[in-house]
């Protein structure tokens, strides 16, 4: 497009002022242009990591100053940070921990087991299978909804009072209920990483004579569960900390067993002794995923 | 003259308000290579995947080998197992192997046994220089490459029809001739293909006869020479006229 000025546009030839590129060394090795370049590049690194240690040490000297010369500090520190407290309530505690490991590993299972299979039920096609399929989503809404404690009350205190033959322990009946309410969250989180592949694998899939189960099977499913871990762990760690629930309707949990520590000895600290640990529990779970997550990546990229 | 391997016969689909295809008639004779050309949403794609049952039709008739393919009665599974379809986009699966992608429906499909299967996925592969890939995940192969995984994953099946739908408009030109070259040496060996394509020069060269559709019908066919020397419709020579001189 050309500019209206007046007519008084003018082109401008520079004269050239400027030196020629000068050509890089051709020989063995990094020309000492690169090697100037890697130098470079290496004291930055050696820069950025003295500034990052400088940084932290600087917030963390803040921060133990700020809470250490709080004008509680004293007070606080004898009731949430006593060590002698802290190794008498440890035993109790971690009996209460094995309980809350055994029945995250027991729920975990079975909720990704049947959260897996109601996503599934909702994928069946055909009218033989409207009921199934209605009878997942009703499944889902409803205990998504429902809070969980109110299931862990129906299930623990409701359902032994039917007296039954062969009536599971209360332990087996609050597994059950965190089991029913988590397997909601997971049905839906397995659905969504079963809708996020695209339809064309799909139609690959199918245009090579697979039938419907077995592209599922084959092709949609490794997919969608390789997409979902992430999420999936999420709840397990969220599960993690509400197996502890079923301490509500009688067996100790680690949280329970250090409740019943504090209001032994007048101290909060067997309940910082109990979160330490869940964090201690919490770490392998997530390193684990993040592993398999990355591994699955990788092997996907071929590196 | 033997009976086609395809007919279709009034085909129509319908998308919403638009025809794309509007009772088109088309039969393929065995070894028989049909290019099918004309402007992006003519119908080229969606004849190819009604041939392939990936969609219903609004009416007409498609028989393969004499048997009617589109009757609700017929189980598609069957249908598709006898028919191989290429994509654009080549749609390979990202979660298996190159080897497992080939092996995936011989294996579960008709039902034969995995060394069996690798055996002859491997020779396949080794036809189209891709051996060393077999154990590769298909994001480390280039589009080419890909395409051609997803030709050879096509033809283990020993399909009677392959049908090829745009299968080098998403690769770079480099890649393009090593996937025409395959498809070059396909028709030797005598497959029956249909191939929806924008190379034109490659229609000429491959095909046996030449459609070109607009408006969701056949306008003009016949064999290569006559459709791009000598069209006698006028939208055929419009469309081949705005192709050697884009505005």
């Amino acid at each position: 497009m050309a500019r209206r000025d007046g007519g008084r546009s003018r082109v401008v030839v520079s004269s050239p002022t400027w030196a020629p590129t000068p050509p890089v060394k051709a020989g063995p090795g990094p020309s000492a242009v690169q090697r100037d370049r890697i130098a470079w590049r290496r004291r930055q690194t050696i820069r950025s990591v003295l500034i990052a240690a400088a940084s932290t040490l600087v917030l963390g000297v803040a921060l133990v100053f700020a809470v250490t010369g709080a004008p509680g500090w004293d007070r606080v520190r004898q009731s949430f940070f006593d060590p002698s407290i802290a190794l008498d309530a440890l035993p109790a505690v971690l009996d209460g921990l094995w309980l809350n490991v055994r029945l995250l590993v027991f729920c975990a299972l079975g909720s990704l087991a049947l959260g897996l299979l109601i996503a599934l039920l909702r994928t069946l096609r055909g009218p033989v299978f409207f009921p199934v399929r209605a009878l997942a989503v009703s499944y889902t809404y409803t205990f998504r909804g429902l809070p969980l404690i109110i299931v862990l009350y129906v299930m623990t205190l409701g359902v032994p009072g039917l007296r039954l033959q062969g009536m599971p322990s209360v332990l087996v009946l609050g597994g059950a209920a965190l089991v029913l309410t988590y397997s909601g969250y997971i049905a839906e989180v397995f659905r969504a990483g079963i809708e996020s592949v695209h339809p064309s694998q799909v139609a690959a899939a199918r245009s090579l004579g697979l039938t419907y189960r077995q592209a599922m099977r084959h092709v949609v499913l490794p997919q969608a569960v390789r997409r979902v871990a992430p999420p999936l762990l999420n709840d397990t760690v969220a599960l993690q900390k509400d197996v502890g629930l079923v301490s509500l309707a009688g067996p100790i949990d680690a949280v329970r067993a250090a409740q019943i520590a504090t209001a032994e000895h007048f101290n909060y600290t067997p309940y910082i002794v109990a979160g330490v640990l869940f964090v201690l529990l919490a770490i392998p779970l997530i390193a684990v995923t993040d592993w398999v997550t990355l591994r699955a990546a990788r092997r996907q990229a071929g590196r | 003259m033997t009976a086609p391997v395809l007919a279709c016969r009034g085909v129509r689909k319908v998308f919403g308000p638009s025809v794309v295809l509007d009772g088109l008639d088309l039969d393929v004779a065995e070894h028989e290579v049909v290019a099918l050309i004309g402007a992006s949403g003519s119908g080229k794609s969606t004849l190819l995947r009604c041939v392939n049952l990936l969609e219903e039709l609004d009416d007409g008739t498609i028989h393969l080998d004499g048997e009617h393919i589109t009757d609700p009665r017929v189980n598609p599974d069957l249908v598709r197992r006898r028919i191989g379809i290429v994509f654009q986009s080549y749609n390979l699966f990202p979660h298996l192997t190159v080897l497992d992608n080939i092996t995936l429906a011989p294996v579960r499909v008709h039902k034969r046994s995995r060394a069996d299967a690798r055996a002859q996925a491997l020779a396949l592969l080794e036809r189209i220089g891709l051996a060393a890939k077999a154990d590769a995940y298909p994001d480390r192969l280039s589009g080419g490459q890909q395409q051609r995984v997803a030709i050879v994953r096509a033809l283990v099946n020993a399909p009677r029809l392959l049908l090829l739908d745009e299968v080098t408009s998403a690769l770079d030109p480099e890649l393009v001739g090593e996937v025409l070259e395959l498809i070059r040496d396909l028709k030797g060996e005598g497959m029956t293909m249909i191939l929806a394509t924008h190379e034109m020069s490659f229609a000429r060269s491959v095909a046996d006869r030449v459609c070109f559709l607009d408006g969701g019908r056949i306008v003009e066919q016949g064999p290569p020479a006559q459709i791009f020397d000598a069209p006698a419709e006028p939208r055929t020579r419009q469309f081949l006229r705005r192709l050697s001189s884009p505005p």
